[in-house]
């Protein structure tokens, strides 16, 4: 991360309110504690599986969720605390989300070049002339065809339809985009398209991404940095590279040994038992202890935090601390 | 496969009525699943392989769907013309089947033993309690815990996993010969896929039935079927046993599609992405299917529509120019 920080997330906590049991309201903590941060110009993965927190924290990443603990600097501004209205009107333009059906997030009665054009609308920064140059500019961006404007939603194939909410996403030319699980509708032979369509725009406008996925290879394509999420937490931060090739947290391993892979000679690693623990009753400790094959007596009761293992890389897990380095060893390859 | 297959298809065309009259989603299947076959259909949206498991079983609306031509045969019928009552005899029973969505499949207003039983009761006639029984058992076999309480549950208090190890559970119940299970693990996370994925190999193996596995994804089609069937806009373009596809794949969309997927080891240079787009099922292209997307596209390709050959005594390949070099024609 080349010093510029243009997300910086800490102690980031959320919860929500829910009808729990016999009507008594009751808090629901999906977020616990995430500290994370992105730089400019570089892509942070968000894996997890599903319940995990990852869109929660994305949504809060632009403002549409408000969180009840924490605080998220956004371009240098704080977005939590007293100056959260006039800090995200300010930094709002600058950005986007993209969204994982493209089918839902296009208005099936707008004609494209319309819905590419609501954020510039809504800035109200732009002559007429100018936002029609715009739109055909975005379209050519994404690999469309520059009278696609005039056509609705309905004449677009599925991957043709995620290009058009992305060039709605870069009308702004916004600085940061989260993308919520942005190929996951999409066959294998359309995910490759726009998944380089994303790195070669992010090359082109010096574009962060916050990329939001429950697919590890893909992620692995993408990102610079991945975070892992699990039942809330964060239990790994790790480059890329060295998350995949060397997974130090447990449910990070049990993550990659589950992919199935496209090799039928692979010897299958056994499979982890158990489901995601219910957020409503979490056990205590570490939340992966009641699925976890290292467990130990001190991960039924002692919360891990996420701390520095290795030069640019963080796990939460007692495995790593430094007066267990022994059990480290012995942990997990 | 040197016995008699277990179940045999046959020249499947199923179209469907639309505004602009009868589309064909599947053209010319053929294969054969053999007793005890492990088969996995794998293919993109629209590449027809959910229409040919629905047609084995003939799941499709009346009214809206009709077979151009074809055969399913299955223990001396024609499935797709047999009467509707013989068929009542066989879904379920001989052949069963798992969706892809576990919620939208169990009836949220009556218990796991309900559903259950209800097959059991109906194929077997079986008492109330012994379905009961029989019912405790079956959860206990898709290693349900504490199933004897759990048989009493709705499907609303279950996990998507849980949910499909009842529809399993179903499935098995009356010990069908085949099993189709269609995009079985798509709707579930990565660590509870794998859980399904294991507990199918394992009931497969114990109770020695064919399986037949649809999916989109290329790695659970390979970690879990023995013979694999790539279909492509309403075709099948290539069959092949497991590791001969994955090593060797002979069509220019296996290839492809293999390119596309991102991995997860190695090296993360830019992603081979197939141009251009599914054609819709009604689109007309002359010759070969995937032609406008074929990185190898010669004339020959479109002058007429590749049949699929044998290029071995497992091995087939719709694509003209590939077979030919073959010297297969």
């Amino acid at each position: 991360m080349a010093g510029d920080v243009l997300v910086e997330v800490r102690d980031l906590d959320m919860a929500f309110k829910i009808k729990g049991q016999r009507g008594q309201p009751a808090m629901l903590h999906v977020l616990h504690k995430l500290n994370f941060d992105i730089g400019r110009g570089e892509t942070l993965g968000l894996v997890g599986e599903s319940g995990s927190g990852k869109s929660t924290a994305g949504r809060i990443l632009v403002g549409l969720f408000e969180p009840t603990g924490g605080s998220v600097k956004l371009f240098g501004r704080s977005i939590t605390g007293p100056d959260r209205r006039t800090n995200l009107a300010d930094v709002r333009s600058r950005l986007q989300f993209v969204f994982q059906d493209p089918h839902a997030a296009l208005n099936p009665r707008l004609r494209v070049g319309d819905s590419i054009a609501e954020p510039i609308d809504i800035a109200g920064t732009m002559s007429r002339r100018d936002r029609g140059e715009r739109v055909k500019e975005l379209l050519e961006m994404v690999g469309l065809p520059r009278d696609s404007a005039e056509r609705f939603p309905h004449e677009f194939s599925g991957g043709q339809r995620q290009r058009i909410v992305i060039a709605r996403a870069l009308a702004l030319a916004p600085g940061f985009i989260v993308c919520d699980e942005p190929v996951s509708a999409l066959d294998v032979s359309m995910q490759a398209q726009i998944i380089n369509l994303l790195m070669d725009l992010q090359t082109r406008f010096g574009l962060s991404y916050l990329f939001i996925a429950h697919d590890l290879a893909v992620v692995r394509a993408v990102t610079h940095r991945v975070a892992v999420m699990y039942a809330g937490a964060l239990v790994e931060v790790a480059p890329k590279n060295a998350l995949y090739d060397k997974p130090q947290h447990p449910y990070t391993q049990a993550l990659l040994d589950a992919v199935p892979r496209p090799n039928p000679a692979r010897a299958r690693p056994p499979v982890i038992g158990g489901e995601v623990p219910s957020l409503l009753t979490p056990p205590p400790g570490c939340r992966f202890h009641t699925r976890c094959p290292h467990a130990m007596p001190r991960c039924r009761v002692d919360v891990p935090v996420l701390r520095e293992t290795e030069p640019g890389r963080q796990t939460a897990c007692h495995l790593y601390d430094t007066d267990t380095s022994s059990r480290a060893q012995r942990g997990i390859s | 496969m040197t016995a008699a297959p277990l179940v045999s298809i046959e020249d499947l065309t199923v179209q469907f009525r639309t505004d602009r009259g009868w589309t064909t989603a599947v053209e010319g299947v053929s294969f054969d699943v053999a007793e005890g076959d492990c088969v996995g259909v794998v293919g993109e949206s629209g590449s027809g392989k959910s229409v040919t498991a629905l047609s084995m079983l003939r799941l499709h609306a009346r009214g809206t769907s009709r077979f151009a031509r074809g055969a399913v045969r299955y223990a001396g019928q024609d499935l797709l013309r047999a009467p509707e009552r013989n068929l009542r005899k066989i879904r379920g029973r001989d052949i069963a089947m798992v969706f892809q969505d576990p919620m939208s499949s169990l009836n949220p207003v009556l218990s796991i033993c309900d559903q259950i039983s209800e097959t059991l009761r109906l194929h077997q006639g079986m008492s109330r309690p012994a379905a009961r029984q029989r019912a405790i058992e079956l959860l206990d076999l898709v290693r349900i815990s504490d199933a004897a309480r759990r048989v009493d549950e709705y499907p609303h208090r279950l996990s998507g996993g849980m949910r499909q190890r009842v529809m399993i559970a179903i499935a098995i119940a009356c010990r069908p010969r085949l099993l189709i299970a269609d995009e079985p693990t798509t709707a579930l996370d990565v660590t509870i896929q794998a859980q399904i994925l294991e507990l199918l190999r394992d009931l497969r193996a114990e109770l020695g039935m064919a399986v037949m596995l649809i999916s989109h994804d290329l790695g659970v089609i390979a970690e879990f079927a023995k013979r694999v069937i790539v279909m492509y806009a309403g075709r099948i373009v290539e069959d092949a046993p497991v590791d001969v596809l994955f090593n060797a794949p002979r069509h220019p969309y296996t290839e492809g599609l293999m390119a596309s997927m991102p991995a997860l080891e190695g090296g993360t240079e830019r992603l081979y992405a197939i141009p251009g787009r599914i054609p819709d099922p009604d689109e007309p292209i002359a010759g070969c299917r995937f032609g406008p997307r074929c990185a190898h596209i010669k004339p020959i390709c479109q002058a007429a529509v590749p049949e699929l050959l044998a290029i071995g005594a497992t091995h087939r390949v719709r694509c003209t120019p590939r077979t030919r070099s073959l010297g297969v024609s």
